[in-house]
C-alpha cells in the first residue's frame, strides 16, 4: 500500500470517530448520586480504559473503594488527593472518550453549594448538562440549583437521569413522578429541550446500553442521546461578532486582526464595522497559515484584511454592518458571585468582556434570586455563591449582546482590583442606555484655561487614615497654608458632606463605598473648576481610593497616608469615639471591628508620631511645589 | 544535512512570508474546534503579558504547541521566545532536533541547564529519579522562571494525561514561589481568562488542555509536523531495567551486571530523560502505522515515564513545589 493510500485510510478511520467533532457535556448531582459511576462507567464501556489504569483502579477499589469487591468506578475520576481520602469532589475533573460517532469531553462538577464557583466553570463550556437525581431521593434542592446554574451559565439542552433506578425497583411510576415533579419548576427556565431517562450507572442500564428491567422506556439511552445531538445549526444563523484579540503587523505590507469567530460568519467581500467606533470596511482576505479561506464561521480563529485602513485595536468588536451589536456603558446583568467577599454596589472592579477590560461598578443591585427556590428576593449585597439582578455601569462603552443570543459577546467576569481574583461571572440581559461619549457637550471654558486663571495645576490630596490619626488636623493647616500663598483651595470632609449630601448614609462596607464614591464624584468636580483640594476622609478599602484615582488625570491624585498607629490614635480619642465603640456603643467602626487597608505606594507618607502637625502639612506643601502644581 | 535538518527546512518554509495562496489543507472537524481554541488561548496570552514564554520540551506535544503559536501569529513569528530546561540527559537526536529547528525557523530558543547540579555529578541512575527531576528539571525551571522574569509560561501538558492535571484550569495561577494551590483554583468561565497577576507571580497555561494523546497524533499526520525521528521504530541498543525498555543513548549509562544492549525494534510514546524513558517494541516506523498502533492501544501513555510511578498522586505533590 503507497503512504497516500494509507495516510487516507488511517484519518478515515480517525476521523470516523469524531465526524460530528466534539461534545461537551457537564454532569452534576449532589454527593452519591452516582455522578463518578456514571462516567466512569461511560469510560469503561467505551474500552477506554488502559490496562494499567485499570490495574490502578483495581488496587485503589481495594483501599478506597465503597463498591465491596466491585471495582469503584467513582475512583477513577476524584483526582485530588485530599478527594481522594475524603471521597468527595471540590473541582471540575475533565474526561475524554470517543465512540464510533462523536468526541466527548465530559466535565464532572461538584456539588456541593459551596463549591457553586466550580460547576459554573465547568457550565460555562458545556452544551449539555447531565442531572443526576438519585431515585429513592427524588427533585431536590440541589437538582434545582444546578439546574438554575446549567442554564444561568448558558446550557441549552438537559438530560434528566433519574440513576440508582435499581433501588427503586425500576419503576415506571416513580420514574414519571420524578419527571413530573421536575418539570415543575424546570420548565419556566426556557431550556430548549430537556431529556428524561431513566438508569442505573452501577449497572450500566440505559447508559450504554437498553436497560432490560425497564423496558418500559422506550426513548434514547444517554449515549444515544449524546451521541445524535444536533448542536451545529444553532450557531450558524447568529450575527456575525469578532473580539479583535491581537493586531498581527509583521511589516509594512501586512495589517491583519487576529481573533475567534464567537458568532455567526464572515465572508471575503462583506461589509463590516467596528462596534465601538462605528468605522465601517470590507473584508478583503481571511488569512489563515493553511492558506486563505472564503469563508469563516463561528469558532474559527483567523486573521481578517480589511481593504481600508481604519483605526482598529485589542478590544474591539468587529460585527456585520446589517446586525450591530450594542454599545453602552451601562446595562443590566444577572451575576454570580464567587468570592468570599461580598459584592458591594459602588465598589471599583475589573470588567473583562471578550477581549475588553474596563473598570466597572455595580450600580444596583435590583434583587437576589434565591438559587433554591428561584424566589426573587430584594437585598443590599450579594454573598458567596448569590446571584443576582444588578445594573452595571462601565469606565468606557463596552459592545455586547444579550447572552441569550450570543454566549461570547454577552458574558463577562468581574476582577478584584487587589486580590486578582476572579470575583463575579456575569450575563447580560439588555443595555440601559445608549453609549454617551457621543453626546459630552464641548464647553468653551475648560479645566486647562481655569487652572491658567488661577495659576495652578488642580489636585485632589486625598488624606486617609484612623479616626484620629490626624487627617483634618493637616489638611486643615495646609490649605490655611496655599490661602496664604494665594492659591485656590477648598476642602471636603466628613462634617460637611454627612450632614448633607451624604445623609442618607451608614457605615456598613456598602455604604462606606458609596460614601467615597460620591465625594470622589464632587472632589472631581472641584478639580475640573481648577482647585486645589483637600479630601480627609477614614476613606478604609483600597478599591474606594484607587476608584477615585481614576476619576481624575493623571498627577492630579496625591494620596497622603497619615500614618498614626492605632494605639496612638486611641490614646488620643480626641471625639471619644475609641470609647465608644469599645463599649459596643459605634458598631463597624475602623481599626476594631472593620478593617482598614493600608496604602500600598501612597504619594505622601506622614509619620504624625515623629512630626508635628505643622511639620506634616509643611512637607505635603513641599511635595506640591516639587510637582509643579502650585504654579 | 541530515534528514532531521531537512525535514525542519521544509517545516519552515510554510511560514516563511504572506503566500496568499487559497487553503489547501483539510482538517477534520473536532481537530479544529481544538486547534481554534489553542490559538485563541494562545494569542490571549502574547496580549496581556509582558514577558510570556513558551516551555519547549522537543516532544510530540511541545511540536504541536508550538505549531499553533506558528499558526496564530503568521505571517508574523510568534512575539514570544522558547525555553527548554535541558536536564543534559536527553536523547541526542532531541537535541539535533532542537537546534535545527530553532534555527530554521529562527526563533530565540533559551537553554537553562542546572551546571552546579551537573557538575555535582548528580544523574538518573545515582540519584534516582526523583531526585534528579527535583534538581535537574524543577529547579532549573524555577530559576530560568526567575532570572529571565517570566509572567506566563506556556506548557503542553494534557488533562488526559494524569488525573491531577484533569482538574487544572487552562490559566493556572502560580504564586511567587511557583507553587500550585488545587484548593484555591480561580473560577474560570466561558472563554474568559483572567490574566491579572501581582509582580513575581505568574501564570501557567496549558493550551492543550482538552486534546487527547490521539488527537495530538491526528493532528500531527493532518498537518505533517515534523517530530523527532525516535518516535518512529527503529533498530536501537537498549536493556531491559525494571521491566522497561531502557535505550543505550550514548556511554553514560552505566550497565548493571548481566545486562548486554541488545538491538530491538523500538519506539517511543513519550520522550524525556533517556535513562528515564522506557521504550516499547514496535515496527511502526510511520506516522500511519503509530496511529494504528495507537487504536489498539491498551497501555496509557505515562506508563513509559518512570517519575510517575513512584507513589499514587505523585504529580500533584510535584505540582505544588513547582514542577509543570
Ligand atoms: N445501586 C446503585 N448504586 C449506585 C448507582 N450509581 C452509583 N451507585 C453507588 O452510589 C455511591 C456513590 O456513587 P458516586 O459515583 O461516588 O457518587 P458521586 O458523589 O455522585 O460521584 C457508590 O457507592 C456507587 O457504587 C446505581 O445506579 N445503583
Amino acid at each position: 500500500m503507497n503512504i497516500q493510500a494509507k495516510r487516507d485510510e488511517v484519518i478515515e478511520r480517525l476521523t470516523h470517530s469524531g465526524g460530528r467533532g466534539v461534545l461537551r457535556f457537564l454532569t452534576c448531582g449532589s454527593v452519591d448520586d452516582g455522578k463518578s459511576t456514571l462516567i466512569g462507567r461511560l469510560l469503561y464501556d467505551s474500552k477506554l480504559l488502559f490496562e494499567d489504569q485499570l490495574n490502578v483502579l483495581e488496587r485503589d477499589s481495594r483501599k478506597h473503594g465503597t463498591a465491596g469487591d466491585e471495582i469503584d468506578f467513582a475512583l477513577l475520576l476524584d483526582g485530588l488527593e485530599a478527594e481522594r481520602e475524603q471521597g468527595i469532589t471540590i473541582d471540575v475533573a475533565y474526561r475524554f472518550f470517543a465512540t464510533e460517532k462523536r468526541k466527548f469531553v465530559v466535565a464532572d462538577t461538584p456539588g456541593h453549594e459551596q463549591y457553586t464557583r466550580n460547576m459554573a466553570t465547568g457550565a460555562s463550556t458545556a452544551d449539555v448538562a447531565v442531572i443526576l437525581i438519585d431515585a429513592r431521593k427524588g427533585v431536590l434542592v440541589q437538582t434545582l440549583r444546578h439546574t438554575y446554574i446549567a442554564r444561568m451559565m448558558g446550557i441549552r439542552h438537559i438530560v434528566l437521569a433519574v440513576n440508582k433506578m435499581d433501588l427503586a425497583d425500576n419503576s415506571r411510576g416513580r420514574f414519571h413522578e420524578i419527571v413530573a415533579e421536575y418539570l415543575k419548576s424546570a420548565d419556566a427556565l426556557g431550556f430548549e429541550s430537556i431529556t428524561p431517562i431513566p438508569m442505573s450507572a452501577r449497572f450500566g442500564d440505559n447508559v450504554t446500553c437498553r436497560s432490560e428491567a425497564m423496558s418500559w422506556h422506550t426513548g434514547p439511552t444517554l449515549l444515544e442521546y449524546l451521541e445524535d445531538l444536533d448542536l451545529d445549526t444553532e450557531l450558524r444563523s447568529e450575527p456575525f461578532r469578532m473580539p479583535v484579540q491581537w493586531v498581527n503587523r509583521p511589516n509594512l505590507n501586512f495589517r491583519g486582526y487576529s481573533g475567534m469567530i464567537v458568532s455567526g460568519k464572515v465572508s471575503v467581500g462583506d461589509a463590516i464595522v467596528v462596534a465601538q467606533s462605528g468605522l465601517a470596511a470590507n473584508v478583503s482576505r481571511i488569512v489563515t497559515a493553511d492558506g486563505d479561506l472564503e469563508t469563516a464561521t463561528a469558532g474559527d480563529a483567523v486573521t481578517l484584511v480589511l481593504n481600508q485602513e481604519i483605526d482598529i485595536s485589542r478590544g474591539d468588536v468587529l460585527a456585520s454592518a446589517e446586525q450591530r451589536p450594542e454599545v453602552s456603558d451601562q446595562f443590566a446583568a444577572e451575576i454570580l458571585w464567587m468570592a468570599n467577599d461580598d459584592l458591594l454596589p459602588g465598589r471599583s472592579y475589573l470588567l473583562k468582556i471578550g477581549t475588553a477590560t474596563t473598570p466597572a461598578t455595580i450600580t444596583t443591585l435590583k434583587h437576589r434570586v434565591d438559587i433554591n427556590t428561584y424566589e426573587k428576593q430584594p437585598s443590599r449585597k450579594l454573598e458567596m455563591n448569590g446571584i443576582g439582578f444588578c445594573n452595571v455601569s462601565t469606565a468606557r462603552p463596552i459592545a455586547f449582546d444579550p447572552f441569550r443570543e450570543v454566549r461570547d459577546t454577552g458574558s463577562f467576569i468581574l476582577i478584584d482590583r487587589f486580590t486578582n481574583q476572579t470575583v463575579g461571572g456575569g450575563m447580560i440581559e439588555f443595555g440601559l442606555r445608549r453609549a454617551s461619549n457621543i453626546h459630552t457637550q464641548a464647553m468653551d471654558v475648560s479645566k486647562e484655561r481655569r487652572s491658567q486663571i488661577k495659576g495652578q495645576k488642580p489636585t485632589l490630596l486625598w488624606f486617609t487614615g484612623l479616626s484620629g490619626a490626624g487627617k483634618s488636623t493637616v489638611a486643615n493647616i495646609v490649605e490655611r497654608k496655599l490661602a496664604e500663598a494665594g492659591l485656590h483651595t477648598y476642602s471636603l470632609d466628613g462634617d460637611n458632606v454627612r450632614h448633607g449630601l451624604n445623609r442618607d448614609l451608614g457605615f456598613t462596607d456598602g455604604d462606606r463605598v458609596e460614601n467615597i464614591r460620591r465625594i470622589g464624584e464632587v472632589g472631581k468636580l472641584f478639580v475640573d473648576a481648577g482647585l486645589l483640594v483637600t479630601c480627609s476622609f477614614i476613606s478604609p478599602f483600597r478599591s474606594e481610593r484607587r476608584m477615585v484615582r481614576e476619576l481624575v488625570d493623571d498627577g492630579e491624585f496625591v494620596e497622603v497616608f497619615v500614618d498614626t498607629p492605632l494605639d496612638v490614635c486611641m490614646q488620643r480619642d480626641v471625639k471619644g469615639l475609641y470609647k465608644k465603640a469599645q463599649a459596643g456603643e459605634i458598631k463597624n467602626f475602623t481599626g476594631l471591628d472593620s478593617p482598614y487597608e493600608e496604602p500600598e505606594a501612597p504619594e505622601i507618607r506622614l509619620d504624625t508620631s515623629k512630626l508635628s502637625a505643622e511639620e506634616a502639612a509643611d512637607q505635603v506643601i513641599s511635595h506640591l511645589r516639587e510637582r509643579g502644581r502650585l504654579g | 544535512m541530515s534528514s532531521i535538518q531537512e525535514n525542519v527546512k521544509a517545516y519552515a518554509a510554510r511560514f516563511a512570508g504572506d503566500s496568499k495562496k487559497p487553503a489547501d489543507r483539510k482538517l477534520s472537524a473536532h481537530l479544529k474546534a481544538l486547534e481554534a481554541e489553542s490559538i485563541h488561548i494562545i494569542r490571549e496570552v502574547a496580549a496581556e503579558f509582558e514577558r510570556p514564554v513558551m516551555l519547549y520540551s522537543i516532544g510530540k506535544d511541545s511540536a504541536v504547541m508550538l505549531h499553533l503559536a506558528l499558526k496564530a501569529f503568521y505571517p508574523a513569528k510568534p512575539p514570544f521566545p522558547l525555553q527548554h530546561v535541558d536536564t543534559t540527559f536527553k536523547f541526542g537526536d532531541m537535541i539535533t532536533f532542537r537546534d535545527a529547528l530553532a534555527e530554521e525557523l529562527g526563533l530565540e530558543i533559551r537553554v537553562e541547564i542546572n551546571e552546579d547540579a551537573i557538575a555535582r555529578g548528580v544523574n538518573p541512575w545515582d540519584s534516582g529519579s526523583q531526585l534528579h527531576t527535583q534538581i535537574l528539571k524543577t529547579e532549573a525551571l524555577r530559576s530560568a522562571m526567575n532570572r529571565h522574569k517570566y509572567d506566563a509560561a506556556f506548557g503542553g501538558a494534557r488533562r488526559d494525561e494524569e488525573k491531577s492535571r484533569a482538574k487544572e484550569r487552562i490559566f493556572s495561577f502560580r504564586d511567587s514561589n511557583h507553587g500550585w494551590d488545587p484548593k484555591n483554583q480561580r473560577p474560570e468561565l466561558w472563554r474568559n481568562y483572567n490574566t491579572k497577576i501581582k509582580k513575581g507571580e505568574s501564570i501557567r497555561v496549558f493550551p492543550l488542555s482538552n486534546w487527547t494523546e490521539l488527537d495530538i497524533w491526528q493532528y500531527i499526520l493532518e498537518q505533517d509536523i515534523p517530530i523527532v525521528p525516535l518516535y518512529l521504530a527503529g533498530h536501537r541498543p537498549v536493556v531491559e531495567r525494571d521491566g522497561q525498555l531502557i535505550m543505550v543513548d550514548d556511554d553514560r549509562l552505566p550497565l548493571k551486571e548481566g545486562e548486554t544492549p541488545e538491538l530491538k525494534m523500538v519506539r517511543f510514546r513519550t520522550l524525556g530523560c533517556y535513562p528515564l524513558t522506557g521504550a516499547i517494541e514496535s515496527t511502526a516506523q510511520s506516522l500511519e502505522e503509530i496511529v494504528l498502533e495507537m487504536l489498539t492501544a491498551r497501555t496509557s501513555e505515562r506508563s513509559g515515564r518512570l517519575i510517575d510511578h513512584d507513589e499514587a498522586g505523585s504529580m500533584e505533590k510535584k505540582k505544588r513545589e513547582g514542577y509543570f
